[in-house]
């Protein structure tokens, strides 16, 4: 048997990670992988449409009813799914109050503990909260946890921005561990030259796009159903752009220490794309008025 | 043997800083002074209250030991919950030894460790829930209480749980103060920050809570501030005042009440003793209800006597007379006391380590024991501290700011002293390597040392140490047979 592959998704917040990783889960489950899904999101929406239910009971809320995380056993709190796929919720508080990241530590520590990451298993995905906002959300990269990273993103300039500042974050764990970025998900959003301009980036930080997911309608279909495509409708082409993303992955040998790109570089790739505008220094900090005085001056010279 | 000159002692810090890395040396060599008694001001001497070098062994608390442990946790009748993990509240429990009067669990509750007992799910899914929750509890099972102060650990601070929303809730519930406390530890750089917090949260949810009630004033009225009562010292400080014609409202905080606190702003002056701790709440007073104060020092019969005539200065004759009266009284008895002990103790050399107050206030204590304090230092004093420090240490005496385990180590070990005045963690320190000790936090379980009465205590009880003879029994009878062996063959 080959070794687990543990994956985390990573990516701008609503950029379609949950929905992205369930997909490419069941595309592996169908072509016989044992996958397991670890939510490390307090939203606890990354299991939902494997398991055709509306939130998954998590981790850390079963944790508080019995009064602590010792008290659980493994069954209590995976549920299966869709291709026999592992559901695992690490779950947390309502916005506002407590601390999510130490929810994510805590499961994420039960998860070893308990021995969930078994022989049977090929791959485990960890589909994780926007942004690396501290030490909590940065636990499925640390240390003897998830090697491959893979970035949603689109042509957008946030969800851009977003994927190079989480390229930085890797850097930090790779250099003192084994976490590799394995490459970019495009998860289309039908701007212009979206694919040559992920490519670009990609290369920028030294790594590849791995797969340009078009956007379909479908997709939507199917999550009003709480499924994913390769479950809802498998004969439908969508289904198979997650197959072949599936594919790439299970095929993917370039995993790279990332070479994140300085924010003037950023603007200047996407300028080259046409995203965003040439910046003009001698408006920055000038009120209406004082442009418009500005303007008066070069046609009274003129 | 005198003590150091000025060239020796500034030597002795230039060899025990030696052993440091360039960048700690630097650091650590403006932490301390060689005192000169003619400046006025430490600021270019030397530097306080600043971060701890890493790996010195520091002996500093943090801000919820200032908060909790010094300034709230005396006050008996309110119950100040440690709102956190168990281990703060636990560990820290009873261990200053403020003494009051009242019974413990009914209308007093110093000595209960109330603790939200903080589990992996509170800080996940936030406490605030579990707090409100306590709170009933406690209003349930202590109806007697005055009020609560929610004494911040760490974990709350970083969760960011909203503990004024619930405070604020609870005192409308339960129609009683309600503080919530911002301690949590990792803020500042020692307890000290701790007494500052603590003090503004005094003048934040206490101190006016009875502004424009009636209370029957006189023109005696004074409060004790900064008097923890540790081993009973404020109450042997509180009867020199009632002595002498002073009608005492207050006692901050050892063995002191809610209500006590709440008519603080009515009474004519405050009597600070503790200035580091409790200056932040004086000076507000002084602001906002123009009540001076003024600080004072009852260790020892001279600086009593000095002290006395001082806070006596703010009053008409009768006061002055009752001060004169007092020190007349009690003269007898210290000279007894300094009959007794000055030949048994005369030029002895102390060294002390204390924390914010006590490395300046009980030097002339030992003075009138004919005793000569050769270096002191703070644990978290600031410079405002080592002003007052100055005037009141001998030239050339060796002074040290956080100072770290080696240091101290290397200057008993040059200096010599007699006895050491310092805390539990260096305390069996010293005694293993056969130097006297005298605890100056806890006054090593006795006390108190404050007053004409507390002076008696301290006199006997650094006699006790220092003349032990157990120190003369320190050496193996084996090792002590090759030592007399070889004087032999010599």
């Amino acid at each position: 048997m080959a070794k687990l592959r543990q994956c985390a998704i990573y990516g701008k917040g609503g950029i379609g990670k949950s929905t992205t990783t369930q997909n490419l889960v069941s595309a592996l489950a169908e072509a016989g992988h044992k996958v397991m899904i670890v939510g490390c999101d307090p939203k606890a929406d990354s299991t939902r449409l494997i398991l055709h239910s509306k939130a998954q009971t998590t981790v850390m809320h079963l944790a508080a009813e019995a009064g602590s995380v010792e008290d659980l056993e493994l069954e209590d709190v995976m549920s299966i799914g869709y291709g026999g796929v592992k559901c695992v919720e690490s779950g947390g508080p309502e916005p506002g109050v407590g601390c999510a990241g130490r929810g994510v530590i805590t499961a994420i520590n039960f998860l070893e503990e308990e021995g969930a990451y078994d022989e049977e298993l090929d791959f485990v995905f960890y589909d994780v909260l926007g942004d690396v906002v501290c030490g909590g959300f940065a636990m499925p990269i640390r240390e003897n946890k998830a090697q491959e990273i893979y970035i949603v993103c689109s042509g957008e300039m946030m969800a851009m921005y977003a994927a190079n500042n989480i390229a930085k974050g890797i850097v930090k764990y790779a250099n003192s561990g084994s976490v590799r970025l394995a490459g970019l998900i495009c998860n289309s959003r039908n701007t212009d030259r979206e694919d040559e301009l992920i490519m670009a980036l990609a290369s920028q930080l030294g790594t590849q796009m791995i797969h340009f997911v078009p956007r379909h309608n479908v997709v939507q279909h199917a999550e009003i159903r709480r499924m994913t495509v390769v479950e809802y409708d498998p004969t439908h082409k969508q289904a198979d752009e997650y197959r072949s993303l599936a594919k790439k992955i299970v095929d993917n040998k370039m995993f790279v220490i990332p070479t994140p790109i300085e924010m003037e570089a950023l603007e200047e790739l996407l300028m080259e794309f046409g995203i965003m505008e040439a910046e003009d220094e001698t408006i920055v900090g000038k009120t209406a008025a004082e442009l418009a005085a500005d303007a008066a001056a070069v046609a009274a010279a003129a | 043997m005198a003590a150091l000159t000025r060239e020796e002692t500034q030597a002795l810090i230039e060899e025990v800083l030696e052993v440091y890395p360039e960048k700690a040396k630097k650091d650590r060599a403006k932490h301390m002074m060689v005192n000169d008694k003619a400046l006025e001001s430490s600021k270019k001497c030397i530097t306080s209250n600043r971060k701890s070098l890493p790996g010195v062994m520091t002996m500093r608390g943090c801000a919820y030991a200032g908060s909790k442990g010094v300034v709230w946790g005396p006050i008996k009748d309110m119950i100040s919950i440690s709102h956190g993990p168990i281990g703060c509240g636990q560990y820290a429990r009873g261990g200053r030894r403020n003494y009051y009067v009242g019974t413990t669990g009914v209308d007093t509750f110093c000595e209960i460790n109330f603790t939200s007992d903080f589990q992996e799910k509170d800080i996940v899914f936030g406490g605030d829930k579990k707090l409100t929750k306590l709170m009933e509890e406690i209003e349930v099972l202590f109806p007697l209480n005055k009020g609560i102060s929610v004494q911040s650990e760490c974990p709350i601070g970083l969760i960011g749980d909203d503990i004024e929303a619930v405070s604020k809730k609870m005192a409308a519930q339960i129609n009683k103060p309600v503080v919530p406390v911002r301690c949590e530890g990792f803020r500042g750089v020692s307890q000290s920050l701790g007494h500052h917090i603590a003090n503004d949260s005094v003048r934040d949810w206490i101190l006016s809570n009875r502004d424009g009630q009636a209370f029957e004033k006189t023109p005696y009225d004074v409060a004790i501030l900064g008097d923890y009562n540790i081993g009973g010292d404020a109450w042997a400080s509180r009867i020199l005042l009632e002595e002498m014609g002073l009608r005492v409202v207050a006692q901050w905080s050892g063995d002191g009440t809610l209500a006590e606190m709440e008519n603080t702003p009515n009474v004519k002056l405050n009597l600070l003793h503790c200035y580091r701790s409790m200056n932040y709440i004086s000076r507000h007073m002084e602001e906002k209800y123009g009540i001076p104060w003024l600080e004072y020092n009852f260790f020892g019969p001279t600086k009593i006597a000095e002290s006395l005539r001082a806070i006596a200065s703010h009053f008409d004759d009768r006061i002055k007379e009752g001060a004169e009266r007092v020190i007349e009284k009690y003269t007898p008895a210290m000279n007894a006391v300094i009959a007794k002990f000055k030949p048994r103790l005369q030029g002895k050399k102390v060294m002390l380590y204390v924390g914010g107050l006590r490395p300046r206030h009980v030097v002339g204590a030992y003075e009138d024991l004919g005793m000569e304090v050769v270096g002191t230092g703070y644990e978290f004093a600031h410079n405002d501290d080592y002003d007052r420090t100055m005037k009141d240490m001998g030239d050339a005496t060796l002074i040290y700011d956080d100072v770290t385990g080696h240091e101290l180590d290397e200057f008993v070990k040059a200096m010599k002293p007699d006895l050491i005045g310092s805390g539990i963690k260096e305390k069996y320190v010293f005694h293993k390597m056969g130097v006297p000790f005298r605890q100056l936090h806890s006054w090593d379980y006795s006390g108190p040392y404050h007053g004409y009465d507390g002076f008696a205590i301290f006199a006997k009880d650094m006699d006790l140490t220092l003349n032990n003879p157990v120190w003369k029994m320190l050496k193996a009878p084996w090792l002590k047979d090759e030592a007399t062996a070889e004087k032999k063959a010599a």
